[in-house]
């Protein structure tokens, strides 16, 4: 029991030093659960992701926009990989992760719920959600465990492409048509209170917040994050000439803030529940990806067998 | 007539057919490496599409961009080959398209960068070295797939099979096709049979598939006269710019 | 249901001549063909690089962290292996 409680103290005494988890080191049996629920969800979200914005390419409304979303998504499908793989250092195989995930046992980010219904729905996911989502993940690339950090720096450095590719949408249609116009302030309406909810619960209500900072795999606060974003998007906005849709948000000179109204937790923790207009869609259509390419990686599997006994048969032969 | 108009777009109708069909791959890929890989191809074929069309702008004169050429012609003006707007169909049937294309796409350019084209000639340099992986792709899994489980064999026999009667047309040439070999523009399209024809039986061999005997063949598409699916293709591809015409994206 | 699952590689990348390969992730894959394939469409879509190894993860012999200060730390006072340890006049160049 002694030997626990000193593994734990140096454990805590290497992170209060900033040095870096490894995946052979020692590390406390809560401490590995917690980064395989948190990365592989963070996986899943990319995965399931691609869905909504996948939507659009074959709708993308020029070539240019073509070749750009089609590189997000794909960049998506990377970003989940590494994230996979980071989570596979923790001594979870890939394919029992996307398992959890088919089952309902795992989650995703509640924000991919959402239909995308219109092209500014591209744009608007590039500005918010990314913008969101680069908010959240930035800290990470300082999370206490090596693999995972790697894993977020490689992925921040492509994401840097994504928003701005988002806000350029927008920022065309903000100069088109009255219909581009309209398409774009319906899109700003439906995605700004999901987009704020990305952060996740108040940090009253966030019962991991303290011993995740501890352990530096969090940095930062829901709540402090989201205050951020917040602040950031304003002015973006009003470049855009959309109207945000809460009559609440205003400047509060004494915090140095804006000011903003209570989100929807309600809504919130109906979608986490899996009743969001899309949780059913998203989940079946990962699943039927993935049961239709069952004997695409059975047979890559079974030529690769039997190659490698084609090649013992002709070695032993030599000899 | 503008041959040398047609002529592009004949190229990059091929190209962005088939990469718009590959682009509907994106998130549903039997895993998540091929996920990315197919996407590759698709970006690959994008490209190509966009020089050309850029080119074949310019030949034409009009003022009219790349996205005009591939977002306001109609089913009748694209000249692509019928193999290409093919359904995806499941991933071993998307292989089987994608071989029998890369296999003619790899010689066609290989003889394109000798056009008296310039421009053309230059194109043709810089995607010989996409079409040159992709060729190297496709088939190594037309060999997976042919040589891997009972399933797979059967499934990539049966692709091969329906889409087998789509490679004549390859190989048929247009009154445009003809003209500009004439010129030193084209390339010699029964060359690169022989060359495909080469490429098909070897990897067909390794990979046990049998090669379909019928001669039964569907063409029409350098014309102009498609299959149904282009016209999907379109109204979901062109939708935007139909429905907003002139309006910036 | 499917028997096995493709396995695991790590990938190492040398992103331009003169530089040593560097390890980039890992990836699944089902042979070493489509294991650098892979790694070609995963790792390298930015220019990343220009050469790549891959070896499947189980093949990879690690250190273990226990042994770590047996290992390594009897290097630390080595000193007399590393130049500031000589004492040379200042006059003295090029050395």
């Amino acid at each position: 029991m002694a030997d626990i409680t000193a593994l734990e103290a140096h454990f805590q005494n290497t992170i209060d030093q900033e040095i870096k988890i490894e995946p052979k080191d020692w590390m406390p049996d809560a401490y590995r659960k917690t980064l395989i629920r948190q990365i592989s969800q963070h996986a899943h979200s990319e995965i399931v992701g691609m869905l909504p914005e996948g939507n659009w390419i074959t709708r993308a409304p020029s070539l240019r926009r073509k070749v750009a979303l089609l590189a997000k998504v794909q960049d998506e499908a990377g970003h989940g990989l590494y994230l996979y793989s980071a989570c596979e250092t923790l001594g979870v195989e890939r394919n029992e992760l996307v398992e959890q995930l088919h089952d309902g046992r795992a989650k995703y980010s509640s924000i991919f719920n959402y239909p995308t219904l219109t092209w500014a729905d591209i744009g608007v996911i590039g500005w918010l959600v990314d913008g969101a989502a680069i908010m959240n993940q930035v800290p990470l690339c300082r999370c206490s465990y090596g693999p995972y950090a790697r894993a977020m720096v490689r992925v921040c450095k492509e994401e840097s492409f994504h928003q701005r590719q988002g806000y350029e949408i927008l920022l065309t249609l903000s100069k088109g048509t009255e219909a581009q116009r309209r398409m774009l302030q319906d899109a700003v309406n439906r995605w700004w209170w999901p987009s704020l909810m990305m952060f996740g619960p108040n940090d009253a209500d966030s019962p991991h917040t303290a011993q995740s900072m501890k352990w530096k795999i969090k940095r930062f606060t829901n709540d402090e994050l989201r205050q951020k974003f917040v602040d950031v998007c304003v002015d973006q906005a009003k470049l855009l000439n959309v109207t945000l849709p809460d009559p609440d948000l205003k400047w509060n000179e004494e915090r140095g803030h804006y000011d903003f109204g209570e989100i929807n937790w309600d809504e919130f923790w109906q979608v986490v529940k899996g009743h969001g207009p899309c949780n059913k869609e998203r989940i079946d259509t990962r699943r039927r990806a993935h049961e239709e390419g069952a004997w695409v990686r059975e047979a890559a599997m079974a030529f690769a067998e039997k190659q490698a006994r084609r090649r013992a048969e002709e070695s032993s032969q030599v000899a | 007539m503008n041959h040398l108009l047609n002529y592009t777009l004949q190229i990059a109708d091929n190209a962005l057919i088939l990469g718009h069909r590959l682009s509907e791959w994106c998130g549903h890929g039997p895993i998540l490496e091929q996920d990315i890989a197919l996407t590759n191809l698709s970006l690959d074929l994008v490209g190509q599409a966009r020089s050309l069309y850029q080119y074949a702008a310019k030949v034409e004169g009009h003022g009219r961009t790349e996205d005009d050429m591939a977002y306001l012609r109609d089913e009748m003006d694209f000249k692509n080959v019928l193999l290409v707007e093919q359904k995806n169909g499941d991933f071993g049937r998307t292989i089987v398209r994608q071989f029998l294309f890369d296999a003619y796409h790899l010689p066609f350019y290989e003889a394109l960068q000798r056009s008296h084209d310039e421009t053309l000639a230059a194109i043709a340099e810089k995607s010989l070295k996409e079409v040159t992986y992709h060729l190297r792709y496709s088939s190594e899994w037309m060999i997976r797939l042919g040589d891997g489980t009972e399933e797979s064999h059967r499934r990539v026999q049966t692709a091969l099979d329906e889409l087998w009667r789509y490679t004549a047309e390859l190989f048929q040439p247009s009154a445009t096709d003809e003209a500009m070999l004439a010129e030193g523009i084209g390339v010699d399209l029964g060359a690169v049979k022989s060359r495909w024809e080469s490429t098909v039986a070897e990897i067909l061999r390794v990979a046990t598939l049998q090669q379909p005997d019928s001669n039964w063949m569907q063409n029409g598409g350098k014309a102009g006269r498609h299959t149904e699916h282009l016209g999907y293709i379109l109204a979901e591809m062109q939708y935007l710019q139909r429905v907003h015409p002139g309006a910036e994206w | 249901m499917e028997k096995k699952n493709w396995p695991l590689w790590e990938v190492f990348i040398r992103s331009r001549q003169g530089l040593h390969h560097k390890h980039a992730g890992s990836l699944h894959a089902a042979d070493e063909q489509m294991a650098i394939e892979n790694a070609r469409d995963v790792y390298t879509r930015r220019n990343e690089g220009i050469s790549i190894w891959v070896v499947e993860s189980k093949h990879i012999h690690a250190s273990s962290p226990a042994e770590s200060e047996a290992l390594f730390d009897p290097a630390n006072d080595k000193v007399y292996r590393h130049p500031t340890f000589y004492d040379i006049p200042d006059e003295i160049k090029h050395m």
